[in-house]
């Protein structure tokens, strides 16, 4: 498979292979093999087309596929995901991209009150499988309303599976079973992201199971728990803890937070008694809200310390760079907070 | 179901199908009533938003549809959900809250379907259903199937953004729907003249050079045609269009609204003589149909109305220990099992436990 030129489609990988491209290709990779073996599946959303995508994510999908299968849409997040919602409940599996989940707002009611509801309110008569794709995420100033992350609104909804791959082998593999899975699916990417490499499998039969975390980096003195771009910021830090302090910390990336496999990260508590969670969004009322919960419930006897949280500061996120950084879940607040969990704090 | 009497005046073999609209009319009428009935003895509960009045719109525009042709609708579905031929049992089981109603009762009065029958729905948010019909006509285009999806909505709904997104959309890229602007003159409580700019609703489609038009929507046949060549006209020409029928409800909102504070007696009154369901059987007798058999159907149609809350009484509430069912695809299960650790005071015993079949 090509990993160069964005925009030259490529034949699919008979068989099993690895191969090192970038989030943003494992994704396109991942769509090309679901539109090949499914013609229900198909794509829609603003400039996935011609554009080649605001990201370049679906680049050369239009080439490939053609303009039935790879839909440019009007800007109507509500009508067009809608839109989604009416086809899935007739059998079609679109995906449907949505410029980034600051955009996802403007469509909120039908994410949760329609193709969130379908499955029980309907007496399980009919399934919604729905893809929609989005990237979380901040830097690069855009600014308090392109930058927001707010994953765990989404999380915290019965009726919708959320995932959040954190590697190119993850995001191949969790995309594609959102595609295959009957009910709607929420895969958020992230904007850093799309560009970090990674080895993949580029077999076209090889799908992550949801509901499944993975232990990213094995340790034994504190747990770091994260999701997305969180996860790569913690793997820094972990490498960081372990040259200039002489720590050893398991990461454990949730990839997956509707349903959270919260067992796999329960037995890490257990073993390093001590837990951080990181997260782009923002604490109050996340992800990492409700995993603190989780982990205070279940590993209650086995924590030595407070459950500590980092996540986006909680402003309206602003432009100027040096204020930026410093609201960001940066590396050294991460830090920081890691050598408080292990009452190391100076 | 009775046959005409036809030892009197000869029947024109058309107004067979005239007598089985007046039945479906006629069933809605007294559904609907003993419905209110149910509900004020608190056998139904939450929203029953009836309607009574509205009969010739719903059984016009439904009776228009060809077999393969979908349907979609806001929350006062009762009607439709009748007209599309779901048996009044699985209706009146559903507006109890029991297993054999047509959403197991999962639903409610809001959120009717029946998949076998192309009825999608049953929507409780105004307007939310347009965005999905649209989708629905979208499907239809790219598996090349020469059918049609027809949406109804409340003149309340034209004001909602999903309306705007939802006609753009099928303008733009052409696609089967016909949106069927049940106009009763009031939101809620809300005039269509307090709450529109342009209270031509019809006229709104030109905004997306989308044919609009406008009829009476008491006059039975006149929906059934024009609903019938707008359609034809989506399926084959794969022209969307909006269809603003014109009509009146003679109960409020919902069964809890009066529906005094906002109109008069009066005029409640006014629109009652004119009343469809009395039009519909004059002109059926104008034409030859004795009134003997009409009387019969209506008797029919009673009796089957009194057998459907007989059916809902004895039918069994869903079961309490299935209370996720239909939630996430069968075989969910597999997925969730890792998330029961610290899980919320039974969460982990009232939602998973029952798993996610009936």
């Amino acid at each position: 498979m090509s990993t160069a030129g964005v925009a030259t489609p490529a034949p699919v990988a008979a068989g099993t292979g690895v191969e090192t491209m970038t989030y943003r290709e494992a994704l396109r990779l991942a769509m090309r093999q679901e539109m090949e073996r499914d013609e229900r599946v198909f794509v829609m959303g603003e400039e996935v087309g011609l554009f080649d995508g605001s990201y370049k994510v679906t680049a050369g999908l239009l080439d490939e596929f053609g303009p039935d299968r790879v839909r440019d849409t009007p800007i109507s997040e509500e009508g067009f995901l809608g839109a989604g919602v009416g086809a899935a409940m007739l059998g079609e599996r679109p995906i449907v991209e949505v410029m980034t989940l600051n955009f996802l707002l403007v469509a909120m009611d039908q994410v949760v009150n329609h193709a969130a509801k379908i499955g029980a309110m309907f007496g399980g008569e009919v399934r919604c499988p729905l893809v929609i794709r989005t990237p979380n995420g901040a830097g690069n100033q855009l600014t308090a309303q392109h930058s927001q992350s707010f994953d765990g609104w989404f999380a915290g909804t019965p009726g919708l599976k959320v995932v959040a791959p954190a590697t190119p082998a993850d995001a191949k593999g969790l995309l594609k079973a959102a595609i295959r899975d009957d009910d709607p699916v929420l895969v958020i990417e992230n904007l850093p992201i799309y560009k970090e490499k990674g080895e993949v499998e580029v077999d076209p039969d090889l799908v992550t199971p949801i509901g499944r975390a993975a232990i990213a980096r094995e340790g034994s003195d504190l747990t770091i728990v994260s999701h997305s771009f969180a996860t790569v910021r913690a793997l820094h830090v972990a490498e960081k803890l372990a040259a200039e302090h002489g720590v050893s910390a398991e990461v454990v990336d949730l990839r997956s937070l509707r349903p959270l496999d919260v067992e796999t990260v329960a037995n890490s508590v257990a073993k390093t008694n001590r837990a951080l969670c990181v997260e782009e969004g923002w604490p109050s009322y996340g992800v990492s809200a409700e995993l603190a919960a989780r982990i205070q419930h279940a590993c209650f006897d086995d924590l030595d310390a407070p459950v500590e949280r980092v996540g986006m500061a909680e402003v309206p996120l602003p432009y100027a760079k040096e204020l930026e950084l410093a609201a960001m879940p940066n590396e050294d607040r991460i830090e920081r907070a890691a050598l408080r969990v292990l009452d190391l704090a100076v | 179901m009775a046959a005409i009497d036809s030892t009197a005046a000869p029947v024109d073999p058309a107004v067979g199908n005239f007598y089985e609209r007046y039945r479906t009319m006629f069933l809605i009428r007294r559904f609907e009533e003993a419905a209110e009935r149910q509900y004020k003895a608190a056998r139904i509960g939450g929203y029953c938003h009836l309607s009574s009045g509205q009969e010739a719109a719903t059984v016009g525009a439904v009776a228009a549809l060809e077999p393969d042709d979908l349907l979609v609708t806001g929350y006062r579905c009762h009607g439709f959900a009748l007209a599309r031929g779901v048996p009044a049992d699985a209706v009146m089981a559903e507006l109890f809250g029991r297993a054999n109603g047509c959403a197991h009762g999962r639903g409610g009065s809001m959120h009717l379907l029946d998949v076998s029958r192309g009825y999608y729905g049953g929507w409780g948010i105004v307007g939310g259903q347009m965005p999905i019909a649209t989708g629905m006509a979208l499907s239809l285009v790219r598996r090349g199937a020469e059918q049609a999806v027809l949406c109804e909505l409340g003149d309340g709904a034209v004001n909602m953004g999903a309306w705007h997104e939802s006609l753009n959309l099928a303008a733009v890229w052409r696609l089967p729907v016909v949106f069927l602007v049940i106009n009763n003159l009031y939101g809620m409580g809300t005039s269509v003249a307090r709450a529109s700019a342009e209270t031509d609703l019809f006229k709104r489609a030109g905004s997306y050079r989308m044919d609009g038009e406008r009829v009476d929507g008491d006059d039975l046949e006149g929906v059934e045609a024009a609903t019938g060549r707008l359609l034809a006209q989506a399926r084959k020409e794969r022209r969307p269009a909006v269809l603003e029928a014109v009509t009146y409800r003679y109960r409020g909102h919902s069964v809890a609204d009066a529906g005094l504070a906002y109109r008069s007696k009066e005029e409640i009154e006014e629109h009652r003589r004119e009343d469809p369901l009395v039009r519909t059987r004059e002109l059926l007798e104008a034409r030859g149909v004795p009134a003997a058999g009409l009387d019969a159907i209506e008797a029919e149609v009673e009796a089957e109305v009194e057998a459907s809350v007989a059916f809902a009484e004895q039918d069994a509430p869903p079961s309490v220990e299935h209370l996720a069912a239909g939630m996430y695809r069968p075989g969910s299960e597999e997925q969730f099992e890792r998330m029961r650790p610290g899980s919320p005071f039974g969460e982990a015993e009232l939602v998973f436990a029952g798993g996610l079949g009936e």
